[in-house]
């Protein structure tokens, strides 16, 4: 998902577990939040600085592929949607991070990490955005998908990361939303228009199944991950949910699915389809996709650009409040 | 590199209906006028609200979770605070 693979710690039966490990357990059974400055495994932390500091470069890091097409949109209109879609994914990004703090590691620390690599983001991202039927796309198929994944999780353990999922929640829809109304427009356009719109499903179609995320059925990480509540659903669950969602609609749009194992399940109530080329996934993950440099070079540009204007900023306010000093001082 | 993060600010936020401001989270800023700006834009793009306070993080004191019991316990055996604990007749009508 947009955490893809965060690996987990310390998957413990309850024997195992010492006294404040057990209250702590049943505390997250009972369904209550744990907030900030209570107690908690260590595991439950570091597992939860993983996850939320990924969620989050996903979502700063995916303002990429869509900030490619701001400036090339079809209309005016077009273009300040595209723009507010974006700038929530920025909202996203700072919602996330400030979550990831409360766990005390630092907003610079997360950083550093995204940008030396020691941090991931989600490999959809990694995948480029050639024409304006991909806007289209990514808004139906790559937002669609983190919706599924986001909707769970503002039920997560964790408090303040449950209500960054609940204000992001609020905002998503809007983002598939236009994706779709966009794929409308161009299905329903000229041949050619309609050509695009295939071509862009084609393209992200098993790049959006992947960002569930290998099958976990059998994973230790994820067990424990579900037992803490910082995972509401395994990864295939919710890829089956997300197909089973995104076939009619594409269905409605005239497009086809590039599948040709794609059939509807009268037994399980769901489609069976094909899995995506899980060897392309890892080496996306390891840092091989189309655009992974891109990407990261775009982050890191922008970072190092930008610190002229961090420290002008810190300079302004630190001597403003000297001045606020000096007055406070004389008027005494 | 002087590698010098911009201090944290917790963000309040009154909505439209006249309600007390209320917490939607923090940010990084480098002074108060600053965390206002960045308040709007991360905070309100939707309209979400009117007034916009902001506090450093820093200057907030919170209560300790250790302190929990002794602070809110208290309040658990005093049922009759609440108007539901008084058994009015209907006859008396709306009260
Ligand atoms: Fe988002
Ligand atoms: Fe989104």
């Amino acid at each position: 998902m947009y955490a893809q693979m965060v690996k987990s710690e310390g998957m413990k039966s309850r024997d195992e577990m010492s006294p404040e490990e057990l209250a702590f357990q049943d505390r997250i059974d009972r369904g209550e939040k744990i907030e900030p400055k209570e107690w908690m495994p260590e595991g439950y932390r570091k597992t939860l600085i993983r996850q939320i500091g990924q969620h989050a470069h996903s979502e700063i890091v995916g303002q990429l592929p869509e900030g490619n097409w701001i400036t090339r949109a079809p209309t005016l209109e077009r273009k300040a949607i595209l723009l507010a879609k974006v700038q929530d994914e920025a909202g996203h990004g700072l919602y996330l991070y400030s979550a990831a703090e409360t766990l005390g590691v630092s907003r610079d620390d997360l950083m550093e990490k995204l940008h030396s690599g020691a941090m991931k983001y989600s490999s959809i991202f990694n995948y480029p955005t050639l024409n304006w039927a991909d806007m289209g796309a990514v808004g139906w198929l790559v937002d669609g998908a983190a919706i599924m994944n986001q909707v769970p999780l503002q039920r997560t353990s964790y408090g303040p990361y449950s209500r960054a999922m609940i204000r992001i929640c609020k905002e998503e829809s809007f983002h598939q939303r236009q994706g779709y109304a966009i794929m409308m427009k161009m299905a329903a356009g000229t041949p050619a228009q309609k050509e695009m719109a295939q071509d862009a499903l084609n393209r992200f179609w098993y790049p959006s199944l992947m960002m569930f995320g290998p099958s976990d059925a059998e994973s230790v990480h994820s067990a424990q991950s579900m037992a803490w509540k910082i995972k509401i659903n395994t990864n295939d669950e919710l890829r089956q949910k997300f197909v089973d969602q995104t076939v009619p609609q594409a269905h409605y749009l005239g497009l086809s699915i590039p599948d040709e194992n794609l059939r509807w399940n009268e037994e399980k109530g769901g489609y069976d389809f094909s899995e995506p080329d899980w060897s392309e996934f890892f080496e996306v993950i390891k840092g091989n996709g189309p655009c992974n440099r891109e990407r990261l070079g775009a982050r890191v540009k922008a970072w190092d650009d930008g610190e002229w204007f961090r420290e002008g900023l810190y300079a302004h306010a630190e001597k403003a409040a000297h001045r606020r000093m000096a007055a406070t001082t004389a008027a005494e | 590199m002087s590698r010098k993060e911009w201090p944290l600010w917790e963000v309040f936020i009154r909505g439209q209906h006249g309600l007390n401001h209320r917490h939607v989270g923090s940010l990084h800023a480098p002074d108060a006028e600053m965390a206002i700006h960045h308040a709007r834009d991360v905070y309100t793009r939707r309209k979400e609200g009117v007034s916009i306070w902001v506090v450093k993080s820093n200057d907030i004191t919170a209560s300790s979770p250790s302190e929990k019991g002794p602070l809110f316990d208290p309040a658990e055996t005093k049922a009759y605070r609440h108007p539901t604990f008084f058994d009015i007749p209907d006859e008396v009508g709306h009260m």
